[in-house]
């Protein structure tokens, strides 16, 4: 069992939490990712961590209300325990000898994002960050991205803060006035990726993205994380999560996460139910 | 006076057609009355061939004995003497390649029941037994063993009974290995498999699930962490797929997904929520026990037609007899020498077809068995929803990538000692599948048994 120790609501639909788990703290790596049970006859679910505290033993999830498992894990209160948990799983970003990157983060996205940027700022390397929203209510990480960067771009589809438009605009926008990345690094929802990929490449930008598709053991066992890199058949969870954006079938991607959709939806639908109930009683 | 029918004691099933649609055990275990009768057509001979056919040398004759005196708690010691899991071989173990394959009353007639008499004496153990397992004195030294498997968890036994402190490191949330992620419910109730945990656990055992060797801690680490040695017993975890266009589609799973999905997670229990595709048509690629399994899980689960698919003939499956037998009778419908070549999806890219061609039998390969070669222009179309591989898996190469100076083979299994399990890194013991590639339950509980034996004398020569 595994405490959790501090939540934070970062907006409607995401929220911070920070569960003691000594052993994942210490080796935990950014783009890392660890998964969990919420209880007993809970689904095993990935989460990219999101930052982590060796001293303290802490390493902190942010994610999204999706579904039935992240409806009850936002349910859990500090002090109250998480089935289970571990990790550190998949390969660490690389972000060894970059000099300069732009990351760029869509919706909980950023969570994951915002990691990679802040160890490229400690190792020395010019971040610009470009991290997008469909409104301002969503903005998450917003002071923590302008910690770690040389550069910082906000957007919103909206326009309800920061510039409006999709964060392709404001990064081609950047790549036009000049600038010159080592690398691209995109982390956000499937369709956000595939198309930061299909403008980089017309740059001849190296792009790095980070998958999060469905899985079961997160150890290779399964399979079910499997996609198509360059042809050839990956499993997100040991050859990954980061893949090379420029060879990634983020059609197949799309449409492999839609597997259990109407399960996804039934379920949640039915927990948010017994929850109401409860707030009824 | 023995019983000299040439017949073994029936084993007791559920009805093929009622449990084809339910997950409780499909063999329901030898009354008392059976196991006695079975019991008195044991010879008690001489040369004792069923036990040199044992992987961990139970000594059978003496058990049956037991039971023949009705002094079942006393045939279980004697198979408690070398076994840590008899509930769980007494229903796996292909007896029939092993003890019974050799027994004197096979050569006229059918061997001695020994799995059936074996699951008899561990059932009644289960059932009645009051005393606990006592952990024995500590002799001070630490081993770690990694992975909860069926070879994990027999060194780990008996390393505790020689006064070890063993900790068992498990990736899953529960410990069982392939007992609970990859063995149906109907086949090995997942109480049981818990049962045999826990008398590890009284004996003293630890079991850290949750823990990745290779990710959470290194094999290095564990040694700075005070372990004298320790035993990788990681099993074969990564599944293979054909390689044939379609198989990203949704509704293609490799057996070990399908498996994990309904065994570990439960995903046949309304309670769960773990889901699973309810398929109307599913066809299982493979002839192997895990085949089986899958096939039978998938009918269970309410599919109308479930099909094995194998590219050889019946002959050739390495799937027991007996799993394939309680398959056909579950109406598991067997396309053998057909070989799929694609996989076709509809516009939403679930899974809609399957393209096969038939296949004759040819010279024989290296394996011995006879190659299987393509009829020409034979291709056909399957008329399927769901597609399950489950055409073998390779060692997980998380331990081998993180762990200096351990030698693996080209297939990414560990190069071991045969009789000891000694690795190329000193301390460092394997064994099982992460050793062997897939094999059964028994082999690896064989091998944990010598690594256990290897690593008390290592330890103590030290």
């Amino acid at each position: 069992m595994y405490q959790i120790v501090e939540k934070k609501v970062l907006n409607p639909t995401v929220t911070l939490m920070k569960v003691k788990a000594p052993l994942i703290a210490k080796k935990a790596e950014p783009g890392q990712f660890i998964i969990l049970r919420v209880d007993e006859n809970g689904e095993r679910i990935p989460l990219t961590i999101a930052d982590y505290d060796r001293e303290a033993g802490l390493v902190t999830i942010i994610f999204q209300i999706v579904g039935a498992t992240t409806e009850k894990l936002n349910h859990l209160n500090e002090g109250d325990y998480i089935h289970d948990f571990v990790g550190p799983l998949g390969v660490p970003s690389h972000v060894e000898g970059l000099k300069k990157v732009a990351v760029v983060g869509g919706g909980v996205g950023c969570a994951i994002a915002y990691p990679i940027a802040k160890k490229l700022h400690e190792l020395g390397a010019e971040v610009h960050s470009v991290v997008g929203f469909r409104n301002q209510d969503l903005v998450i990480l917003e002071d923590e991205f302008k910690a770690v960067s040389d550069k910082f771009v906000l957007m919103s589809d909206d326009g309800s803060c920061g510039e409006k438009g999709l964060v392709t605009d404001a990064l081609k926008k950047l790549i036009e006035s000049g600038e010159q990345y080592d690398e691209v690094i995109a982390i956000g929802p499937l369709v956000m990726m595939k198309f930061v990929c299909l403008l980089t490449k017309q740059y001849n930008i190296k792009t790095v993205v980070s998958m999060n598709p469905i899985m079961i053991d997160g150890t290779g066992m399964c399979g079910g994380c499997r996609l198509t890199v360059g042809g050839e058949t990956k499993f997100a969870c040991v050859d990954g999560p980061d893949f090379d954006g420029h060879l990634v079938d983020f059609d197949e991607a799309m449409e492999r996460s839609s597997m259990y959709k109407p399960f996804e939806r039934h379920q949640h639908e039915e927990t948010c139910n017994l929850f109401k109930k409860e707030v009824q009683a | 006076m023995p019983n000299m029918s040439l017949k073994k004691n029936e084993m007791p099933v559920q009805d093929p057609q009622v449990r084809n649609h339910n997950f409780s055990e499909v063999a329901l275990g030898y009354t008392e009355e059976q196991a006695l009768d079975e019991a008195e057509r044991c010879l008690n001979c001489k040369n004792k061939p069923c036990v040199g056919h044992c992987p961990v040398a139970i000594d059978i004759p003496g058990f049956i004995a037991k039971i023949r005196e009705k002094d079942y708690e006393g045939a279980y010691q004697i198979i408690n003497r070398s076994s840590s899991l008899p509930a769980v071989c007494g229903r796996v173990c292909p007896q029939e390649t092993q003890c019974e394959s050799k027994c004197v009353r096979g050569i006229k007639g059918e061997p001695v029941a020994i799995g059936r008499l074996e699951r008899f004496v561990a059932d009644w153990h289960n059932a009645h037994a009051t005393e606990k397992a006592k952990a024995p004195e500590s002799n001070g030294h630490k081993v770690a063993v990694v992975g909860a498997g069926p070879s994990g968890l027999t060194c780990a036994g008996d390393l505790a009974k020689m006064g070890y402190k063993v900790s068992v490191f498990e990736a899953l949330h529960l410990a069982g290995g392939v007992l609970v992620y990859g063995i149906p419910e109907f086949r090995l109730p997942k109480a049981i498999v818990q049962k045999e945990v826990d008398t590890l656990k009284e004996l003293g055992v630890e079991v850290d699930t949750n823990t990745v060797i290779g990710r959470t801690l290194t094999i290095d680490e564990l040694f700075e962490d005070g372990f004298e040695a320790v035993f990788i017993g990681s099993g074969a975890g990564l599944p293979r797929f054909m390689n044939i266009p379609g198989e990203n589609l949704k509704g293609v799973y490799s057996a070990n997904e399908f498996l994990t999905r309904v065994n570990l997670m439960k995903a046949y229990q309304d309670g769960s929520s773990t889901p699973i595709q309810h398929a109307k048509n599913v066809a299982v690629v493979g002839g192997g026990n895990v085949a089986m399994d899958a096939a039978r899980c998938a009918k269970r689960l309410g599919a109308e037609n479930v099909y094995i698919v194998y590219r050889r003939s019946e002959e050739e499956m390495p799937a027991r007899r007996e799993e394939v037998e309680h398959a056909k009778e579950e109406g598991i419908i067997f396309k053998v020498l057909n070989n799929p070549t694609e996989i076709v999806g509809d516009e939403h890219k679930f899974v809609c077809g399957m393209k096969c061609v038939e296949m004759e039998l040819g010279e024989p390969d290296e394996s011995g068995r006879r190659r299987p070669v393509e009829k020409k222009d034979s291709e056909f179309l399957m008329d399927v929803d769901c597609v399950i591989m489950s055409i073998g898996t390779s060692p997980n190469p998380l331990i081998r990538n993180t762990t200096k100076g351990l030698d693996t083979n080209r297939r990414g299994c560990i190069i071991t000692e045969e009789e000891t399990g000694l690795t190329s890194r000193e301390g460092v013991y394997a064994g099982g599948d992460a050793v062997t590639g897939a094999a059964t339950v028994i082999l690896a509980m064989g091998a944990g048994k010598k690594a256990a034996k290897a690593i008390d004398e290592y330890i103590r020569s030290k």
